[in-house]
């Protein structure tokens, strides 16, 4: 699956407060919880974002609260894939949870430009910079990683594990 | 023969039915206890009503704990509270508690005696890893991963490496858990134990209390950890037969266990320590700080909101008032906590000296009601975390540390050493 968008850079240890901050936690409404996205780092991040556009991000991403609004919020808004050189433990387990794509790549933040336009090769985990035309390897999901993220999820995951006995 | 296993690499093996596991591995543990708040149970009530389950996987190992934004601070939020009520009362979930029984999450769960040493717990919310105090592998997981614990009743993990913290010698009077956990943070940074447990083991543990020891595990999510945990001693014991029935069972780390990384802390040298905005790992001692003036002093939360950490704010607090201009805001961590501090006469200080005195919840801790920050105004909080508007408006600041510290800083005005006020 591949997908094609534009960048937003972000720094290191973007925390989930940043990304949703807790004021807004008195809804699950993932569209609601999409318009308040990014808002204490960068207000004006709603109104740039396009659908389908990549988010890149330094070290220890999603840090902090284990709120699964955060990955719902980037995702809501659009966001078809985070990018980040590492991301917190919590976060990493969210974003395969509710299907948001994730990669880890360390070299390319340090070579992009806000707005540089990215191809990404989810199964090869292959990124392509179109806008300088280089591109960068990421690490692969391990297998039991990739069952859950090709049932659509853990919901869907967990479904047929439990339809086939387990309890 | 099995290879040298951590403390938690050994809880992990046990719950997944293996001899033994290695770091990087991915198994599935059963769980022991599945927690949730008001603020990501709503969440995992609408992804296990996917799975169309006609029950939970155990009515007994389920725990739901309205404290974010509970007493009810708005509609929305009454809303969200409702739906895990109704929740609890349609699956027969056995620990629900209502405000008035409630307390935040952290503090209660092992007051109700819920979490015992071996346990494997996961909860929905990233301070659960607060019970590695009881020698239980705990953690944060999200509210996908709540619903399928409900459901399932197991979980798959990573197994995580782990770092080896020894603690040396004893710390100085006033010195505490929370001068000891944001050290090692301002030592390993954010991430320097992403994916990992810390293991604090050293013959400084047995100075430590319970209380000290669930503020330090507590804060473990804030180097980044899978997990904190700490070996099982007299103190664990005496605290789990206090409190609860359930079987417990203790492991031990091997002698030869293997670490990514050992880090050495000498109690004794440990100095009052202040993390400054906007991250935990932005430490200073009181000594180097400098002149920082305050608005607002927080002394609660799953963090420190325990009756030591009543006890010594209003030890310093005692015959005192509090600075001209400053609020200052206790929040007992449970009910219990809080009749405690009112039999010792602890609340009655503090109302004298000038605070106020709320009923449990994680209010403004993350930001969500009863003490919020406007532009351009600064707060000390015995909290857990200072990222950029975690308390109220973004241009706000938040600093962290001890309890102590903030009843000596809440007669200064500024951030104060406990002999500072005691002279």
């Amino acid at each position: 699956m591949k997908l094609t968008g534009k960048t937003h850079i972000f720094g290191d240890n973007i925390d989930t407060d940043v990304i949703i901050p807790a004021r807004y936690l008195n809804t699950i409404d993932p569209a609601e919880l999409a318009l308040h996205c990014m808002e204490d780092i960068d207000a004006a991040f709603v109104d740039k974002v396009q659908k389908g556009d990549i988010m890149v991000a330094g070290y220890n991403f999603g840090c902090g609260s284990s709120r699964e609004h955060a990955p719902i919020a980037i995702k809501g808004s659009g966001i078809s894939c985070v990018i980040a050189r590492s991301f917190a433990r919590i976060f990493y387990r969210n974003a395969i949870n509710i299907g948001l794509p994730i990669l880890e790549c360390d070299e390319i933040l340090s070579e992009i430009s806000e707005g540089d336009c990215l191809e990404v090769d989810l199964s090869a985990g292959t990124i392509l910079n179109k806008t300088t035309g280089k591109s960068y390897s990421s690490e692969a999901f391990p297998e039991f990683m990739r069952e859950i993220i090709e049932a659509g999820g853990e919901i869907e995951y967990i479904k047929k594990k439990l339809g086939e006995g387990v309890d | 023969m099995a290879s040298a296993m951590t403390m938690t690499q050994k809880i992990l093996a046990r719950r997944a039915g293996k001899e033994s596991v290695k770091a990087g591995e991915l198994i599935t543990a059963k769980l022991d206890l599945v927690l949730g708040n008001d603020i990501t149970s709503p969440l995992a009530i609408k992804e296990f009503e996917k799975i169309g389950v006609s029950k939970v996987f155990d009515r007994e190992k389920i725990a739901l704990v309205p404290d974010h934004f509970c007493p009810n601070k708005d509609i929305k939020s009454a809303q969200q509270a409702k739906d895990v009520r109704e929740f609890a009362k349609k699956y027969g979930i056995k620990n629900y508690f209502e405000v008035g029984q409630m307390g935040i999450e952290h503090a209660l769960i092992p007051e109700k005696g819920l979490v015992t040493a071996g346990d494997v717990v996961i909860g929905a919310d990233s301070h659960t890893c607060t019970y590695g105090a009881l020698g239980a592998f705990s953690t944060g997981i999200g509210s996908t991963d709540m619903a399928t614990g409900m459901a399932a009743g197991e979980l798959w993990f990573k197994v995580p490496d782990a770092i080896k913290v020894v603690l040396k010698e004893k710390p100085q009077k006033y010195v505490s858990g929370k001068d000891v956990i944001l050290h090692l943070i301002g030592l390993i940074g954010v991430d320097g134990a992403r994916y990992m447990s810390l293991e604090f083991s050293g013959e400084g543990v047995a100075s430590l209390s319970m209380d000290d020891r669930f503020t330090i595990a507590n804060m473990a999510i804030e180097a980044g950890a899978k997990n904190g945990i700490f070996p099982v001693d007299d103190k664990t014991m005496e605290y789990i037969n206090a409190h609860s029935n359930k079987p417990y069972e203790v492991f031990e780390a091997d002698a030869d266990a293997p670490y990514a990384q050992t880090v050495e802390i000498n109690l004794s040298t440990l100095d009052y320590t202040v993390a400054c905005p906007h991250l935990p790992s932005n430490t200073k001692t009181v000594k180097d700080i400098g002149e920082v003036k305050l608005d607002q002093v927080v002394i609660g939360s799953c963090t420190n909101g325990r009756i030591e950490d009543l006890r010594v704010a209003a030890k310093i607090m005692k015959g005192k008032k509090i600075a001209p201009g400053l609020r200052c805001i206790v929040f007992p961590a449970t009910q219990n906590i809080y009749l405690q501090a009112m039999e010792e006469g602890l609340l009655k200080t503090m109302v004298e000296f000038g605070a106020a005195v709320s009923t449990p919840t994680c209010g403004p801790c993350l930001g969500g009601h009863m003490g919020i920050l406007a532009a351009g105004e600064r707060c000390l909080a015995t909290t857990n975390r200072n990222f950029i508007g975690r308390m109220g408006h973004t241009e706000s600041e938040v600093y962290l540390a001890s309890p102590a510290v903030a009843a000596a800083s809440a007669i200064t005005g500024k951030i104060s050493a406990p002999e500072e006020v005691e002279k």
